[in-house]
């Protein structure tokens, strides 16, 4: 363990606001990828479901 | 297979990350500013290996005519863009503390936005084509286009990038990483892969899905009804 | 092989001094262009030197994205296109003499217009002939990749934008050379390197392109 503290770990040495923008924007643009692309399966999905019921 | 490379993309980014920030020392001159370096490194990397990933796939759909082939390609091009910007927006969070400036015209940078502008252009080709088939077989040419002009355009920019040594910034590293270093970015690079394998497989999934919804075998599948 | 070529350029540029506008347009929008920058940066004629090559350089990529469009989209238009497709002769020769076409009404001309323009931004002799040099061997190959682009979009909508999407970042390595020639000159060293890689890619794109021209077109007739 290299921290004292809980504060001194989200501080990473003064560099707190770049390090944790970096990592933030990272989680938060691979988030809304998931998001968007499970989004997409489900109404593919939906839709083949309901060609299918309308059809057969 | 889906949930298996998503548990592994959670389980070595977790591994990565406590390595990364647990582990690991701070950096002799940069401090902890260099910790960007755990996602920073990996979709760098990443984003320049799915070009490639994505041209073969594009190259192999254009030569055999193989649909599954150019559905990989288009379902492969949005993680890459995502990958591209965040290896540029780490890139800028990490070159503010270090270089004292956002963004520096040096040629790695610049090749990267060139490289997300193509996969922009990639993607848009795409979406301007309405008949699948032709956008398969226009975004294939295009993406081979662009991985020939790649190199050319890295060596280019490079060169141009020593004839303009304004910004004097020096990008070699310290010549010694620790190994806890190196261990948590390696692993942070292996869940960023085992993510791109999973979010592209469910991209290509929902894609086929999209296209084949009238044909029978996926009547046979789809749930409901 | 020859004699097809020479009959593709030969009917390409008469259908272009056909319509003289459109050539001259091309043109007009290349100096407007580079005329308009002075204006926005100021008349300093150190700072003008300086960024004189970047901008003719600009201003030769847009005109070259602008113009892209003549290419194929008449002959799409009336069927022409399909008679070349369909037609016995080999497509990469068709492809090459319609791109050396559009490059004698848009390359050339710009190339030539450079002098001017190099003597306006005060660039002084050397670095005026270099210009115009290495615009002479990138304007092919912004012919030749663009040809690309163009069959590639071709009968698409909002497809002069989406050209210049696809197009200008695979324009970088000409942009960086071609500038690059001049301010080498500007700054003491020799241009030659510039001007042979640039040499090499004009030669790289012409093996190349017409190929993949073809394969384009072919996708976007079919």
């Amino acid at each position: 363990m290299v921290w004292g503290g809980w504060s001194e770990f989200w501080a990473m040495g003064g560099y707190g606001a770049f390090v944790w923008g970096a990592y933030g924007v990272t989680v938060a643009v691979l988030a809304v990828e998931v998001w968007l692309v499970r989004r997409r399966r489900r109404l593919a999905r939906d839709e083949a479901a309901r060609i299918r019921r309308r059809g057969a | 297979m889906i949930p298996w490379c998503a548990a592994a993309a959670i389980a070595l980014c977790a591994a990565g990350l406590y390595v990364g920030f647990f582990v690991a020392p701070t950096d002799a001159t940069q401090g902890e500013s260099y910790r960007i370096i755990f996602i920073h490194v990996p979709a760098a990397w990443m984003s320049m290996f799915l070009y490639l990933v994505l041209a073969f796939w594009a190259g192999v759909g254009l030569a055999l005519n193989t649909r599954l082939s150019a559905m990989m390609a288009s379902a492969i091009a949005p993680t890459g863009a995502v990958m591209t910007f965040v290896a540029l927006w780490s890139g800028a969070l990490w070159g503010r503390p270090t270089w004292g400036t956002y963004w520096v015209w040096d040629a790695r940078l610049t090749s990267e936005l060139i490289l997300l502008f193509l996969y922009f252009g990639f993607m848009a080709l795409q979406a301007a084509i309405d008949d699948p088939r032709r956008a398969d077989k226009a975004g294939a040419v295009l993406a081979l286009v662009g991985v020939v002009n790649v190199p050319i355009i890295y060596f280019s920019v490079k060169w141009w990038n020593t004839l303009h040594q304004g910004a004097s910034v020096s990008l070699t590293k310290a010549p010694t990483m620790a190994a806890t270093m190196l261990a948590g970015m390696i692993l942070m690079a292996l869940a960023f892969w085992m993510y791109a394998v999973a979010v592209t497989l469910v991209r290509v999934r929902a894609i086929i899905l999209e296209r084949e919804r009238r044909s029978d075998w996926i009547k046979e599948l789809a749930p409901g009804a | 092989m020859i004699g097809t070529v020479a009959a593709v350029v030969r009917r390409d540029l008469l259908l272009a001094f056909r319509q003289r506008a459109d050539v001259a347009n091309t043109l007009l929008f290349f100096v407007v262009v580079v005329t308009m920058v002075p204006l926005g940066v100021g008349a300093e004629p150190n700072l003008l030197r300086a960024i004189a090559p970047g901008v003719v350089w600009v201003a030769a990529l847009l005109a070259a994205i602008l113009s892209l469009n003549r290419l194929f989209a008449a002959d799409f238009a009336d069927g022409t296109l399909e008679q070349m497709l369909i037609s016995a002769e080999p497509l990469p020769l068709i492809v090459l003499g319609k791109t050396a076409a559009h490059w004698l009404v848009t390359g050339l001309p710009v190339t030539a217009m450079s002098v001017v323009l190099g003597v306006m931004f005060d660039l002084g002799a050397e670095a005026t002939a270099t210009l115009a040099a290495a615009l002479a061997l990138g304007t092919p190959v912004l012919s030749l990749v663009g040809a690309v682009g163009a069959a590639l979009t071709l009968g698409l909508r909002g497809g002069g934008v989406l050209v210049s999407l696809l197009v200008l970042p695979l324009y970088v390595p000409v942009l960086i050379l071609g500038a690059g020639s001049v301010e080498a000159v500007a700054a003491g060293l020799g241009a030659a390197p510039y001007l042979l890689l640039l040499g090499a890619l004009a030669l790289f794109a012409l093996v190349l392109t017409p190929w993949a021209v073809s394969a384009a077109l072919r996708i976007s007739v079919e």
